[in-house]
């Protein structure tokens, strides 16, 4: 009998995985699977900006505001127009990658830093302009809106914490397959080649302008899925929700877990998810400065990400048996 | 004794058939024999987070009831979080207070979107939100929302104040009205309309100006060429430091109402020039701690020992520590009228009973009323008038 390839260990591990996922929710109280339903939704609005900053070599520092219009989409649709929570998800996803491959069209025209200040400007504009006057009428201006919780259908015998929780499970592997697909292949390669030499890939046939505006418009796709589900989740929507500062959280998320892995979402949501939590638990008076010094140590103790030391950790054990 | 308890109600029980709860102990989560877990919610990161001050002072207070002996003999257990002014967060926070935590009830959560985005939760879980922080006046719904319940005067109490101060001192006045256009200003708004009521002609002119614009200077100068001897300004401090001294500029010498959002001396007058502040009128509830005429004041001076012992790291000039403090103390009334029937349904029912509560660091005279019909505390405010230096109160507290 030969011994399982790898490709097997790798399937087995995910079907593990999938499995201890599926339990989550009725081993921990239902306050933990909330939280956990949020990571979720973390993880694939980090996975969306991983795909444009990790493979594509974008930096945005403004995919808050995707997941802003991503959560409003869904919430005015639920609220104004009585469209069930499940049909708002692609709407939002519809949305938004229309938002994103047109915000992308001027923005090809910047590199680098300069993107990054026009992603900026971006996400320092959002909390105002829903707040706008013009738009009061649908987003509620500065009261928000307030959205019902979705019940569990066909009678399942779940309460609405855990319905939620598989929900967002269930559309978070439909992201991470769409991803895998994308990036695994001839995408995945031209995203990467355009990353790492713009030049070279242009000289082999790719079509740069279009490529970089299209990955803007998935990975902001991605993380407006992710804001829709995060409304859901949080049943309320309002401009505080979304400032600056959630951009900028996003993009620590990928930074933590791993640029250009898919399991570095996973990493990142828990990073952004659980740690601000832990900071403040430890010092009332300055929590953000013990969160500094966990982001600290996370870039000097794992400089590729929770996602690249795991790699390193798992590519050491394999070889350490074979040693005589 | 153990057979007495029992013997007790037993024999009396049809003659005391009117009050037996009061000798029954019943508890939600979050009370016991010997502790009442308080959950609270507040900015102390962020934008917003000079007003992490109230949750502390609030802390502080308790911590002195508990040195003091407790409740009914329960020691209070504080539990606050930092939401950082987000409302994400503030659901995420105040599910860990309710479900793993467990406390009894959710105290002076801070903040209009915090509070929005947690109320329904805590309606639908039945879990009191008592004396929210924010000044909105959608809190005071006890049909809608049974569960809530708002603390300090309201915009619309404060801008109904001075329509009837108005009605009664300057009848025929010709009012014209400056507002942040958003929920905050219309709430004011509102207000003033529902004061004058019939009489609701007395405005002449109405401007209003969103929060991103640089300057109000033009909005002023059409208001002084409507006419108007009465200005309400309804800004937030920026706003209102440029109203008062464009006022001044342009020779309009209204009766200047400024609305207590902005009526800080040191943040907003100071900055417009007190000079060009003198004879505005404004109101407040609470005793101001920088005021000298209350140096000998009883109440202030407990504030102050209070505030050395148990908040030594407090800022005495800031009212905040007189909010959280007189806050605290109005919750303390409720938990001792609930006796030894703590569940949440009757601390509910004993918010909704204070009557005529004054307190050592509201205004004199200025009195807690609550009822079943009636979910807002404090709607008594003192007006005041700027004379240069400070604010100097005037008449008795008014209610709107």
């Amino acid at each position: 009998m030969t011994a399982p390839s790898a490709r097997q260990w790798k399937v087995a591990g995910l079907a593990l995985l999938l499995l201890f996922a599926c339990a989550l929710p009725f081993l921990v109280s239902s306050y933990r699977t909330f939280q956990l339903t949020s990571a979720l939704s973390y993880a694939i609005a980090l996975l969306g900006l991983n795909i444009l900053t990790g493979w594509n070599g974008q930096i945005s520092l403004g995919h808050g505001a995707f997941y802003a219009i991503g959560a409003y989409v869904a919430a005015i649709l639920m609220d104004r127009w009585d469209v069930p929570y499940w049909a708002t998800i692609p709407a939002a996803g519809l949305v938004c990658l229309g938002a994103g491959f047109l915000f992308g069209l001027p923005a090809l025209r910047l590199e680098g830093l300069y993107l990054a200040l026009a992603t900026f400007a971006l996400a320092l504009a959002t909390p105002q302009l829903l707040k706008s006057k013009h738009l009061e009428q649908w987003t509620g201006g500065v009261q928000g809106i307030v959205i019902m919780k979705p019940d569990p259908p066909f009678g399942l015998p779940l309460d609405q914490d855990q319905w939620l929780y598989f929900f967002a499970l269930a559309v978070a592997l439909a992201m991470f397959w769409l991803a895998r697909n994308l990036l695994a292949g001839r995408i995945g390669r031209a995203l990467v080649a355009i990353r790492e030499h713009p030049t070279a890939a242009e000289a082999m046939g790719i079509d740069i302008a279009f490529y970089k505006s299209a990955t803007f418009g998935v990975s902001a796709m991605f993380t407006g899925i992710a804001g829709a589900l995060g409304a859901i989740v949080i049943q309320f929507v309002a401009p505080d929700s979304f400032t600056l500062f959630l951009s900028i959280t996003l993009l620590v998320g990928i930074v933590v877990g791993g640029l250009a892995s898919l399991s570095g979402a996973v990493w990142g949501a828990l990073f952004i998810q659980f740690i601000p939590n832990v900071a403040d638990q430890i010092s009332k008076a300055a929590p953000w400065a013990i969160y500094g010094l966990f982001l600290i140590a996370c870039m000097y103790l794992m400089p590729t990400g929770v996602a690249g030391l795991v790699r390193a950790t798992a590519a050491r054990l394999a070889r350490s048996p074979r040693r005589p | 004794m153990r057979i007495l308890h029992l013997a007790a109600p037993l024999a009396l029980g049809l003659a005391l058939a009117a009050a037996p709860a009061a000798a029954q102990k019943k508890y939600s989560p979050g009370a016991s024999d010997s502790e009442i877990k308080v959950g609270n919610i507040n900015p102390y990161s962020g934008p917003a987070s000079a007003y992490g001050a109230i949750g502390k002072a609030i802390g502080a207070y308790f911590a002195k009831i508990n040195d003091e002996g407790g409740i009914n003999g329960r020691k209070i257990t504080y539990i606050t979080l930092d939401d950082g002014y987000s409302p994400p967060k503030a659901v995420e926070q105040t599910r860990r207070l309710v479900e793993q935590d467990q406390v009894l009830l959710v105290f002076q959560s801070l903040g209009t979107p915090s509070n929005t985005a947690i109320q329904k939760y805590l309606n639908g879980r039945k879990v009191p939100q008592l004396f929210v922080a924010t000044g909105a006046t959608k809190w005071g719904d006890p049909k809608g929302h049974p569960w809530t319940m708002g603390w300090q005067p309201n915009y619309q109490t404060e801008a109904r104040i001075y329509a009837r101060y108005l009605l009664e001192n300057k009848p025929d006045a010709k009012v014209a009205l400056l507002y942040q256009n958003d929920d905050y200003g219309k709430d004011y708004l509102k207000g003033f309309k529902d004061g004058l009521g019939a009489k609701a002609s007395m405005i002449v002119a109405e401007a209003s100006y969103e929060v991103t614009d640089p300057t109000i200077d033009s909005q002023m100068v059409t208001l002084k060429a409507s006419g108007a001897d009465t200005f309400f300004n309804i800004t937030t401090p920026k706003f209102a430091a440029q109203a008062i001294r464009k006022a001044h500029d342009i020779d309009w010498k209204p009766l200047h109402f400024l609305n207590n959002v902005s009526n800080s001396v040191g943040s907003v007058l100071t900055p417009a020039g007190l000079d060009k502040a003198v004879g505005l009128v404004s109101s407040y509830y609470l005793k101001d701690p920088t005021d000298p005429q209350w140096a000998d004041d009883p109440g202030y001076k407990d504030w102050l020992a209070w505030m050395k012992k148990y908040n030594p790291d407090g800022n005495l000039t800031d009212t905040f520590n007189v909010f959280g403090y007189s806050a605290a103390q109005t919750l303390v009334q409720v938990l001792k009228q609930c006796g030894d029937d703590l569940t949440r349904e009757n601390v509910m029912k004993q918010a909704a009973s204070l009557k005529g509560l004054s307190q050592p660091m509201l205004l004199p005279g200025v009195k807690i009323n609550t009822g079943p019909d009636d979910f807002y505390p404090i709607e008594q405010m003192q007006l005041m008038r700027f004379n240069g230096k400070t604010w100097e109160l005037f008449g008795t507290p008014i209610g709107g």
